[in-house]
């Protein structure tokens, strides 16, 4: 099965290599497809997109093992400020890029497209034997996460809710759904009240909160999916009434805030070079098995259009 | 009533003789004093025993070939076949680069400093206090400027080149200082006796003071490399933090080193990631463990003794 996909992996990617060879004249190699290419394909950024771009990587030095792909980690800013001195191709950004880096990319004359190529879902989670909690607003969980938050049953975060003593568990503080969360809800990356369960493994979180009453946790969208059988999902109030996570809300971007794209960032000069544009293609080519690995909810088929188009547009500038 | 039990565990055959020194030696403050001692020894190999400990039991089911054959990835099913190739490969392209710029760089200024140079004069005086002031200036700030005006002013980029050059400046006073520790400790006698058959000064440094210091600047050398391949700070702003599965190939090429990819592992969440940063921290205490024991036999074997 493996050999399967790996083969199939190798004709999109010949195929590709075909496609990119054709529009791309100052090649002398044939467009004969099977030929190997060489050269340095540079992608930084954020840590919360790397796995996808990693994910990437590893598939594409298995048709192309002469490219050598490096995928960097130094946060979106961090990514953002190398990319727009034409130090980096590609930059993977877990928020849109902002004003003072686009005046960067303008003045040092790098053009780039955004490309977006996974939706990033967060769910919160209580037991299937909690009957009383179905939607909570952010000021509620806000109230329940911020540092130093002193609430610890139910009834603290609505009068209406009955007394259950409130047990909380949560990723540790190394991961990118940890940042996000804290983020989005208590207002600052990282700030979070520190006397809950915290646990790198999403199984703990899951375990502890279908086995506790009272037991509220949060993690990844794609994660509850999969333990749907055992926990409840929350709904969650933005501001525009209770939306319940799904994978159509995720990928609307309607369940707010707890939804959010995710980006690469590709820039013209970066196109120009022969493998670097090979290896965007396969990346838009494969991104459902990428997103699959990444464990992130997949792209709607129209995003999969945008995405190619987007990309197409990029080539034919450059 | 403790106390003489003290000395009959530690000295019974004086305690048997009686010796009056044994018997001034177990008084309760000496005692105190020991006790405080030992208690510290236990303190630092006990982190270590722990350190040790974690490590192996952690990282026990990738201690095997699969560290230096296979590279990382990036694909949680794939762990199993993963390693740590290019990092092991970027540590020792590394590695390599700064003995060779910064040893000689760093042997002749100990050489200028301890044997050409006026240790009365201001400006010479200033030198060494600025070489002592570099030895204590924190690693990240070495990076930054690595970052500043190596990466981008001189437009090395994000290389090994680059990496390379960075660490040697941030051992190269650790460097100096042994050897000039080293150069000190030949007895001024043969030098005397060098010049009194005639020989010049550069005959004198080339064939007596050098031959004779080699031990003491191998040893300082091997403990400054050491030191550089454990760094990770400065090559965090140097781009080392990377996702890479193909070894450098030149000094221009991209890389990644051991602590760094020990440091990547770490901060993903499964577990699985947790045992393969185990296990290369095995690694990178083995390749460390090794490069002193060098230090250590080639400062027994060519000592001398006046």
């Amino acid at each position: 099965m493996n050999r399967n996909v790996l083969s199939r992996r190798v004709l999109a990617g010949t195929a590709l290599a075909a496609l990119a060879l054709t529009g791309c004249s100052s090649n002398n190699e044939g467009a004969d497809g099977g030929e190997k290419l060489s050269g340095e394909v540079k992608v930084n950024g954020s840590s919360t997109v790397a796995p996808l771009s990693e994910a990437a990587a590893t598939f594409y030095r298995e048709v192309q093992n002469g490219v050598n792909v490096s995928v960097g980690t130094s946060g979106t800013g961090g990514g953002f400020e190398r990319f727009c001195k034409g130090e980096t191709d590609i930059s993977d950004a877990s928020r849109p890029i902002k004003e003072s880096e686009i005046e960067a990319c303008e003045a040092a004359g790098i053009q780039y497209k955004e490309l977006v190529v996974a939706n990033d879902a967060l769910t919160v989670v209580v037991s299937k034997d909690n009957d009383w909690a179905d939607c909570l607003t952010v000021d509620q969980l806000k109230a329940i996460w911020e540092p130093n938050s002193k609430v610890a049953n139910w009834n603290q975060v609505d009068p209406s809710f009955p007394d259950e003593p409130l047990k909380l568990f949560g990723p540790g503080t190394d991961s990118g759904t940890f940042d996000y969360f804290t983020d989005e809800i208590n207002g600052e990356e990282g700030a979070s009240r520190t006397d809950y369960t915290a646990s790198e493994n999403d199984n703990v979180v899951v375990q502890g909160v279908a086995g506790t009453k009272g037991g509220l946790g949060y993690f990844g969208f794609t994660y509850f999916e999969e333990n749907a059988d055992k926990l409840k999902a929350l709904k969650v109030d933005g501001g525009a009434g209770c939306v319940e996570p799904s994978l159509k809300t995720a990928q609307e971007n309607t369940y707010q805030p707890l939804s959010r794209p995710l980006f690469i960032y590709v820039s013209d000069a970066g196109v120009k070079k022969e493998q670097v544009a090979d290896f965007v293609n396969f990346y838009i080519e494969e991104i459902d098995e990428i997103v699959l690995e990444a464990k992130y909810v997949p792209l709607t088929e129209e995003q999969k259009s945008t995405l190619q188009a987007e990309f197409d547009a990029l080539k034919a500038a450059a | 009533m403790s106390t003489p039990t003290t000395t009959t565990e530690t000295r019974p055959d004086s305690s048997a003789s009686g010796n009056a020194l044994t018997q001034r030696r177990s008084r309760p403050g000496e005692v105190a004093f020991r006790l405080a001692m030992q208690a510290c020894l236990l303190i630092a190999f006990g982190v270590l025993a722990a350190l040790l400990t974690w490590v192996l039991v952690k990282g026990w089911n990738r201690l095997d070939s699969r560290l230096w054959t296979e590279m990382p990835t990036g694909l949680v099913s794939r762990l199993d076949g993963a390693g740590v190739q290019s990092a092991l490969v970027g540590t020792l392209w590394i590695i390599s680069l700064v003995a060779l710029i910064c040893l000689p760089i760093g042997v002749l200024s100990a050489i200028y400093l301890e044997e050409y140079a006026d240790n009365t004069r201001w400006y010479n005086r200033l030198l060494e206090l600025n070489i002592q002031n570099l030895a204590g200036v924190p690693s990240i700030i070495f990076g930054i400027l690595g970052l500043g005006i190596i990466a981008r002013a001189l437009g090395l980029g994000f290389t090994v080149i680059t990496a390379a050059i960075v660490l040697s400046l941030l051992v190269l006073p650790v460097v100096i200082i042994a050897t000039r520790e080293a150069i000190r400790a030949v007895p001024q006698s043969i030098r005397h006796a060098s010049y009194a058959l005639g020989a010049t000064k550069w005959q004198t440094v080339s064939r007596q003071v050098l031959p004779s210091a080699v031990p003491g600047i191998a040893t300082g050398s091997i403990l400054a490399l050491s030191r550089a391949i454990g760094e990770a700070a400065p090559l965090i702003v140097l781009g080392a933090v990377t996702f890479i599965t193909f070894n450098p190939d030149g000094l221009d090429s991209g890389y990644t080193a051991l602590p760094i990819q020990i440091y990547t592992f770490i901060t993903r969440s499964q577990s699985e990631y947790t045992e393969l940063a185990a296990g290369a921290i095995v690694l990178l205490l083995a390749i460390v463990l090794a490069m002193n024991s060098i230090a250590i036999f080639v400062r027994n074997r060519f000592e001398k003794r006046w």
